[in-house]
C-alpha cells in the first residue's frame, strides 16, 4: 500500500501532438503543471537524407533539399547549388542570382509567417494563425506559378535556375509587397499587441546571451538573444552584398522577442525583394553547364542564412557524377538543444510557447 | 401582438384544458413532462446550431470560407456533424474507471438540463418559477466542475487528469466572482426570483445601474463556460484535449451538448439580469426580444473567444483572485452606498 503524497510524473508528449510541429517527441518531467525536465527524442523524420545523396547524381539530390527546411524550400536548395558551383567553379548569370535571391526571401518570408501563426496558434491564436496562412499562401502561389510546386518548388538548378519566371509573376510579387506592411500591422495588432499574448510570451523561456553562443545557436533565436549575427552579412553568399538591409537584434532573450524579431525579418526581406525587383537585369537564367555534372574530386564547405538557422553544406567529390560524402548541417538541429537547457521551472503551458518560439522543422532536426 | 406575445403560454394553457381539473396532478405532470422535453430539444437544438454558427463566426473572423459544402452555404453541416458524431465507436479505455467515465458526461448534460429548469425564456415561459432561481442556478452549475474532474479522473490519462485538475482549479476561483457580480442585482431588486427580476427592469435595464457587474459576470460567465480566452480546461494546444480525450462519439458529444448548453445559460442569465429580459418596444413579441437579446450575447462570446489568446493558469487565477474579486467586492459596496441614498432620498422626497 502506497501512502498517498506529491510525486513527479513524466509526461510523453508526441510525436502525435497538436502543438509539437510535426513528429518531435519530449518525455515532460512535472511537478504540478510545473516542468522540471525536458528531454527531446527526435528522429522520428529521419529519411537518411546524408545517405540518400551518395546514390543519386548531384542534379537528383536537389528535389530532396527541398525537403530539409520544407517551410522554406528555396533557401535549403540555395545552399546545396552554390555549394556545388563552388566545388566546380561555376560562374552563374546575373539574372538567376537576383532570381535565386527572390526566391530564398519569399522563402523566408513564409517560412516566418508560418513561425509567427503556429506561435499564436499554440496560445489558442486562431485568428492571426489564418491571417498569416491566408498571406503566406500568396507567397505559395507564385511559387506554384513558377514551378509547379507550392512548398518544394526545386526551382533551382546547379548554373542557375531551371527556367525563367513566368510575365504574371512581377504583378503578383509586387502587389504581394505593397499589402505586406499592412498586414503585418494587422498580425501585430491582434498578435503581437495583444495584452494577453504579451503577458505569456514576454520574460518567458528567457535564453541569455552566452548561454545561445555557447549552445552554438543560430538564426533569429540567437539574434533575439542579442547577437548580431547573420550568414547573409558575415559572409555574404550569392548576391546579397548588393543589398542594403539591417539585421535586426532584440535583446529580451524571451519568447516574445523570438516572435517579433521574425516580424522584423519579415520588413527586412521585403526590403531585399523590393531591391532585387528594381535591379534584376534581362539575360539568361542558365549558365552553360554540362548535362551531365561532374565536378572535381575535393571538398567545399558551404554556408547559408536558412530561415532556421545556420545551414552549413559539406562535400566531398572523388570526381564522379555523384557524391562521395554529403554532410548537412541544419541550424534547427542544433537549435534542438536550447529546449531542455531552459525550460526547468516553466509551466507545461510556456512550454508550448517556448517551442514554438525556437522554430523547428522536424524534416530539417531529423534530415 | 398580445396573442403574439403568449402563443407558447396559451399552448400550455390549451394543454391544461384538455383535462379536466387544469391544476391536476395529471396536467401539472403532462406539462412538465413536455416543458422538460421541449428544454432538452431548446438545448440540443442549440448546440447543434451553434456549433455551425460558432464555425461560421470564427471563418468569417479569420477570413476563411468555412463550412460550404452541405446544403446552401453549408447551413446544414450541423446535421453531418450529428450524424457523423453518431456513427463514431464508443471506445472506452481499457484501464479507465468505467463506472465513472461512462457517468461523468450523463452529469454534466444532467446538470447543464437542470440549470434550464429556472431561465426564463419569457414572460410567464418558465418551467419552474422557484423563489430562488438565481441561487439554484449558481448552486446547480458549480456541480458541472465535478463532472470534469471525474471525466478527467476517471480517462486514467494524464493529460485528461491535468484538464480535470485545472477545472477545479479554474470554476471555484470563478464562481466567486459570478456569484458576487449577481448579488448587486439581487440587492437592487430584493429577489432572486429570476422573472421578478427582469419584471424589475421594465424601465432601466440593469446594466445602466450596474456596468461594472456586468463586465465582470461575462468575464466569470466566459470562465465558468470553458471558452478561449479561458478555455485552460481543454487546452488544446497543450492538454490535447483535457478531460475530453479519451472520449469519442456520443459521450464527447454529450460534452460538447453540455457545453453549448452552458453558454446559452450563461447568456439567458446575462439577459435576464443585465439586458431587461424579454422587455423591449412592443413592435415585436416578448420571447423574440429575449432571443435577439441571448444571440447577441453568445455573439460578443464568440467575438471574444476569436480574438483573444489563451491565458496561463496562474495568470487566470491572478485575474480572479486580486482583479475580479476586489472589483466585485467594491461593485456591491457601491450598491449598497447607492441604495441608502436613494432610500434616504426617496424617503425625503416621500416624507
Amino acid at each position: 500500500m502506497t501512502i498517498a503524497g506529491t510525486q513527479e510524473y513524466a509526461l510523453n508528449m508526441g510525436p502525435q501532438h497538436p502543438s509539437t510541429h510535426g513528429v518531435f517527441r519530449m518525455v515532460v518531467h512535472l511537478d504540478g503543471e510545473v516542468v522540471t525536465k525536458v528531454e527531446p527524442k527526435i528522429g522520428y523524420l529521419h529519411r537518411g537524407l546524408e545517405k540518400m545523396a551518395e546514390s543519386r547524381t548531384y542534379t537528383q539530390f536537389i528535389p530532396y533539399t527541398d525537403r530539409l527546411d520544407y517551410l522554406a524550400g528555396p533557401h535549403n536548395s540555395l545552399g546545396y547549388v552554390q555549394a556545388v558551383e563552388k566545388l566546380m567553379d561555376l560562374e552563374v548569370p546575373e539574372r538567376a542570382e537576383y532570381l535565386r535571391v527572390i526566391f530564398a526571401e519569399l522563402g523566408r518570408i513564409a517560412s516566418h509567417l508560418v513561425m509567427i501563426a503556429s506561435g499564436s496558434l499554440d496560445i489558442c491564436g486562431w485568428t492571426p494563425w489564418s491571417y498569416c496562412f491566408r498571406d503566406r499562401e500568396r507567397i505559395l502561389d507564385l511559387f506554384e506559378m513558377t514551378a509547379g510546386n507550392r512548398m518544394t518548388p526545386n526551382y533551382f538548378r546547379i548554373g542557375g535556375v531551371s527556367h525563367d519566371v513566368p510575365d504574371e509573376f512581377w504583378p503578383a510579387l509586387q502587389s504581394f509587397l505593397d499589402d505586406l506592411p499592412e498586414n503585418m500591422e494587422e498580425y501585430f495588432g491582434i498578435f503581437f499587441g495583444n495584452e494577453i499574448a504579451q503577458a505569456r510570451m514576454k520574460s518567458v523561456g528567457i535564453l541569455p546571451k552566452e548561454l545561445a553562443e555557447n549552445l552554438l545557436i543560430t538564426g533569429a533565436n540567437l539574434r533575439a538573444s542579442g547577437v548580431k549575427y547573420d550568414v547573409r552579412k558575415a559572409e555574404p553568399y550569392s548576391i546579397y552584398d548588393r543589398f542594403e538591409f539591417d539585421i535586426p537584434v532584440l535583446y529580451g532573450c524571451d519568447t516574445y522577442d523570438r516572435h517579433l524579431l521574425r516580424l522584423l525579418e519579415i520588413q527586412e526581406s521585403r526590403k531585399i525583394l523590393l531591391q532585387a525587383l528594381r535591379d534584376i537585369p534581362t539575360g539568361p537564367v542558365m549558365a552553360k553547364v554540362s548535362k551531365v555534372i561532374k565536378p572535381p574530386a575535393g571538398r567545399v564547405y558551404h554556408r547559408v542564412e536558412n530561415p532556421k538557422g545556420e545551414m552549413g553544406w559539406y562535400l566531398v567529390s572523388n570526381g564522379t557524377t555523384k557524391p562521395a560524402r554529403v554532410r548537412i548541417r541544419t541550424g534547427a538541429f542544433v537549435n534542438v538543444q536550447m529546449l531542455s537547457e531552459i525550460i526547468a521551472g516553466w509551466k507545461i503551458q510556456d512550454l508550448v510557447t517556448i517551442f514554438a518560439s525556437m522554430d523547428l522543422v522536424l524534416g530539417e532536426v531529423d534530415k | 401582438m398580445d396573442a403574439l406575445n403568449n402563443v407558447f403560454v396559451n399552448i400550455a394553457d390549451a394543454i391544461r384544458g384538455l383535462f379536466a381539473d387544469s391544476h391536476s396532478f395529471g396536467a401539472d405532470l403532462t406539462i412538465n413532462i413536455i416543458v422538460f422535453i421541449v428544454l432538452f430539444l431548446i438545448m440540443v437544438v442549440a448546440a447543434l446550431f451553434l456549433s455551425l454558427v460558432e464555425r461560421k463566426f470564427a471563418h468569417w473572423v479569420s477570413q476563411r470560407p468555412g463550412p460550404n459544402r452541405v446544403g446552401p452555404h453549408g447551413w446544414f453541416q450541423f446535421i453531418a456533424d450529428a450524424v457523423k458524431m453518431l456513427g463514431k465507436e464508443d471506445i472506452t479505455p481499457a484501464r479507465a474507471d468505467k463506472f465513472l467515465f461512462k457517468i461523468a458526461p450523463m452529469i454534466l448534460v444532467g446538470v447543464t438540463l437542470m440549470a434550464f429548469g429556472v431561465l426564463p425564456f419569457g414572460k410567464r415561459m418558465v418551467a419552474i418559477n422557484l423563489d430562488l432561481g438565481i441561487f439554484y442556478f449558481l448552486a446547480i452549475s458549480s456541480l458541472s466542475t465535478l463532472a470534469l474532474l471525474m471525466a478527467g479522473w476517471a480517462s486514467n490519462n494524464k493529460y485528461s487528469l491535468l484538464g480535470g485538475l485545472r477545472a477545479v482549479a479554474q470554476m471555484i476561483s470563478y464562481e466567486i466572482p459570478l456569484l458576487f457580480s449577481l448579488l448587486g442585482v439581487v440587492m437592487i431588486t430584493q429577489t432572486f426570483n429570476l422573472s421578478s427580476i427582469i419584471e424589475a427592469q421594465k424601465t432601466v435595464p440593469f446594466i445602466f445601474l450596474q456596468p461594472l457587474a456586468f463586465v465582470i459576470y461575462l468575464i466569470a460567465g466566459i470562465a465558468e463556460t470553458n471558452r478561449a480566452p479561458f478555455d485552460q480546461v481543454q487546452g488544446e494546444q497543450e492538454i490535447v484535449a483535457g478531460p475530453f480525450t479519451e472520449y469519442s462519439g456520443l459521450r464527447w458529444g454529450l460534452f460538447m451538448l453540455a457545453e453549448y448548453g452552458n453558454v446559452v445559460a450563461t447568456s439567458v442569465i446575462a439577459v435576464s439580469l443585465f439586458l431587461g429580459g424579454w422587455n423591449g418596444p412592443g413592435f415585436l413579441p416578448g420571447w423574440l426580444w429575449f432571443i435577439l437579446k441571448i444571440w447577441s450575447v453568445i455573439f460578443l462570446m464568440m467575438w471574444i473567444r476569436w480574438t483573444f489568446v489563451r491565458m496561463r493558469i496562474d495568470h487566470l487565477m491572478h485575474f480572479a483572485w486580486k482583479i475580479l474579486l476586489p472589483l466585485s467586492l467594491a461593485n456591491i459596496f457601491l450598491t449598497g452606498i447607492g441604495i441608502y441614498f436613494y432610500e434616504l432620498l426617496s424617503l425625503r422626497i416621500g416624507g
